[in-house]
């Protein structure tokens, strides 16, 4: 039972992460039907930016959560001009062509940035200053860090924002609009490419504070950090039910959890095959995924 | 027109500094104090090399290039005229004398980049079958490549099973698992099925890399034999090992021709042409009575097949397998390779191998920077040259071209 809350608390605090970026590929999917392999590399640019800010930012004498915060901030500006010009570059200029195209161009961006970052950072792993947020507090027999607590609430406040801007703005009125409709909603007057470059920006954005969530978590940032996350990702935006928001948060807690307690009561070695078979099995069975509206049969 | 230039400059001007500013953070930001002259140094040297292609590219829309344009032009056609009359087989042929001839006059280490290339043409036609014929992106091809060097590693090391045995026993176990990665995605609109193929290829890695009491895991596994032959030594015939790299080359050779003349035949058969139905428009296809999801689910097992055995003849000249050679980036590798010279081309697959194997290795002093250079080129291929270096020939002409 004890083991059983633990592992609860660490699937919700990976959970949580899963759902920034699950957010990101369901936003993109829901308005341009693509899926944006390159959107795992702008979560791991993110989580390289926190670590390049923090460090800075503690070496001038600044105190831990000044740090932590304007890092968060600058970190997901970053990856939202990188997600911007990623966009302009690579997906706009196909918005007429087939749906393979902007795949495999999606695709090369992917390994473009994976191995940006490895030219600019190196190849090794780069370690986190954990010692800013230590210790924790025991709830009952379990133990919770102060970084999941932070963890937690940081996402907790991302995912109340994000539902607020979609769904209480105008802003978030004219995304609905261009997913549900592009022709439409540019006939009642919605710029449709600046809103899709919106959409990749704010998608970034959480995927940045994701980035710099895990490397909090685990300590350590790598070039190649943003591959397997981002398949996790995907397949809990689809679990989720693809294009829809709070399917996105729900499937990115579920694959964190599945994650967390299949490693702990399963096994360790073989944690990266239960989100794949996951992915496999819903697409098989569930394809509208659990909060997913019908869709239908197109080809790339 | 002086509008739309001024505009398509000031257009440069935002992009270099948006540029700028994503590129500083990553080199200036660091513990002990912000700096400016790495960043600054690549960032000049991209903006002038952009501005050289912008004034280039607005040069010739200018049409301030006539003088070389026009006469290349008369060239090429010239050139075109001459190629056309020389029949295919010539050509063919000559192609085939160099290739046969190619160890008498080359060094060990070009042997043993033809090798790779060969291998990686083979890979590439395979995919060739399933991404440019069927139109199933699948991101996960290498599985099969380590389906068949893993297969022939154990056949050989445990029961000492022969190259030429294992190579239809390895294709068979890899169109096995093309059936059985293909059967639950068929299904699936196309964009899902790239991203399953992608788990399927990680799950194979994964499972290859955690089995220990079969694969021995992230170890690998040593000690695969070589192809062997019966060869007349003037007494009688005697069994021999074809271990020198001359002789593996000319192994590859032969598989490589094999695969190029099956997916030829493939291509030009009734099969090939439903593959390409299923591709334009998979409803049409069904209407006009083919089965797509048996055709979808050969084209799986066929690529497969070829995957199988260029995996065998992988670990027989690298006499040892591990996991860390099926990895995603040999997926994406092999997927550009189809991509720069064309999907649904042959030609243009291997010139995409050749381009993608050899030039590196000319290249020597940038490795790092290959696969950076490698996901760019995808990239701007897609915008640029879709249809890639040697773009495809369409089989018959459409009734609109017809007139």
């Amino acid at each position: 039972m004890e083991f059983f809350l633990q592992q609860l608390v660490n699937g919700i605090t990976l959970g949580g992460v899963y759902a920034l970026v699950a957010l990101g590929y369901t936003m993109v999917y829901g308005i341009i039907q693509l899926i944006n392999f390159a959107h795992g590399e702008i979560y791991a640019a993110g989580g390289y930016m926190g670590v390049i800010l923090i460090s800075w930012l503690f070496a001038q004498g600044f105190p831990p959560f000044v740090c932590l915060g304007a890092a968060l901030v600058l970190a997901m500006g970053y990856c939202a001009l990188l997600a911007m010009a990623v966009e302009k570059l690579a997906y706009q200029p196909l918005r007429q062509s087939s749906r393979l195209s902007v795949l495999l161009s999606a695709l090369g961006m992917s390994i473009f940035l994976q191995n940006g970052l490895m030219l600019t950072q190196g190849v090794y792993d780069r370690a986190y200053p954990t010692e800013m947020v230590q210790g924790g507090f025991e709830l009952g027999t379990v133990m919770i860090s102060y970084m999941q607590c932070i963890i937690v609430g940081v996402t907790a406040l991302l995912l109340v924002a994000l539902n607020v801007l979609v769904y209480k703005t105008r802003i978030g009125k004219a995304m609905r609009a261009t997913a549900q409709d592009k022709t439409m909603s540019a006939l009642v007057g919605i710029n449709s490419s600046r809103i899709i470059s919106l959409t990749f920006a704010i998608g970034a954005g959480l995927a940045a504070a994701a980035g710099i969530m895990v490397g909090l978590y685990y300590g350590s940032v790598r070039y190649d950090m943003g591959f397997v996350p981002g398949i996790k990702a995907f397949s809990a935006a689809v679990l989720g039910g693809i294009g829809n928001i709070t399917g996105a948060m729900l499937g990115g807690l579920l694959i964190g959890m599945i994650e967390v307690f299949a490693a702990g009561y399963i096994s360790s070695e073989y944690k990266d095959v239960f989100a794949f078979i996951i992915l496999i099995a819903v697409l098989y069975f569930m394809p509208t995924g659990i909060m997913g509206e019908n869709v239908d049969d197109t080809r790339v | 027109m002086t509008i739309r230039v001024s505009k398509l400059w000031f257009g440069y001007a935002l992009a270099m500094a948006w540029f700028y500013v994503l590129l500083w953070p990553l080199l200036g930001i660091k513990a002990d104090g912000l700096e400016f002259g790495a960043s600054f140094a690549i960032w000049s040297k991209v903006a002038v090399a952009s501005a050289i292609l912008l004034g280039l590219y607005q040069l010739k829309k200018v049409g301030a290039f006539g003088f070389v344009e026009r006469p290349a032009k008369v060239v090429g056609k010239a050139a075109g005229a001459v190629a056309a009359r020389v029949p295919t087989w010539v050509a063919l042929a000559l192609v085939a004398a160099v290739a046969v001839a190619f160890p008498f006059f080359t060094e060990r280490y070009a042997h043993d980049v033809a090798i790779s290339v060969l291998v990686y043409i083979i890979l590439g036609l395979g995919l060739n079958v399933v991404v440019g014929l069927a139109g199933l992106l699948d991101l996960g091809y290498i599985a099969f490549f380590g389906v068949g060097a893993y297969t022939y590693a154990l056949l050989s090391v445990h029961f000492g099973l022969s190259f030429w045995l294992c190579l239809p026993i390895a294709g068979g176990f890899a169109a096995i698992a093309g059936c059985i990665i293909g059967y639950p995605t068929l299904r699936m609109r196309g964009d899902y099925l790239a991203i399953v193929t992608l788990g399927f290829g990680e799950i194979v890695r994964i499972v290859i890399n955690n089995w220990m009491s079969l694969t021995n895991g992230p170890n690998g596994i040593l000690g695969i034999k070589a192809p062997g032959i019966y060869w007349w030594n003037g007494k009688g015939f005697e069994h021999m090992l074809l271990n020198s790299l001359e002789q593996l080359y000319y192994i590859i050779l032969a598989l490589a021709v094999f695969t190029i003349v099956a997916v030829y035949r493939l291509n030009h058969s009734r099969i090939g042409r439903a593959f390409e139905a299923v591709r334009e428009d998979q409803t049409a296809a069904e209407l006009m009575g083919v089965d797509t999801l048996r055709i979808k689910l050969l084209a799986y097992a066929l690529g497969a097949v070829f995957g199988g055995l260029a995996g065998t003849f992988f670990a027989a000249r690298m006499k040892f397998v591990s996991p860390e050679s099926f990895t995603f980036i040999e997926s994406a590798m092999v997927l550009s390779m189809v991509v720069l010279g064309g999907m649904g081309s042959i030609p243009g697959v291997i010139l995409g191998a050749v381009t993608l194997i050899a030039l590196p290795e000319v290249f020597r002093g940038f490795e790092l920077y290959r696969m950076f250079v490698f996901g760019g080129v995808m990239a701007g291929m897609m915008i640029f040259r879709p249809k890639g270096l040697w773009p495809a020939k369409r089989m018959g002409a459409r009734s609109e071209e017809r007139e």
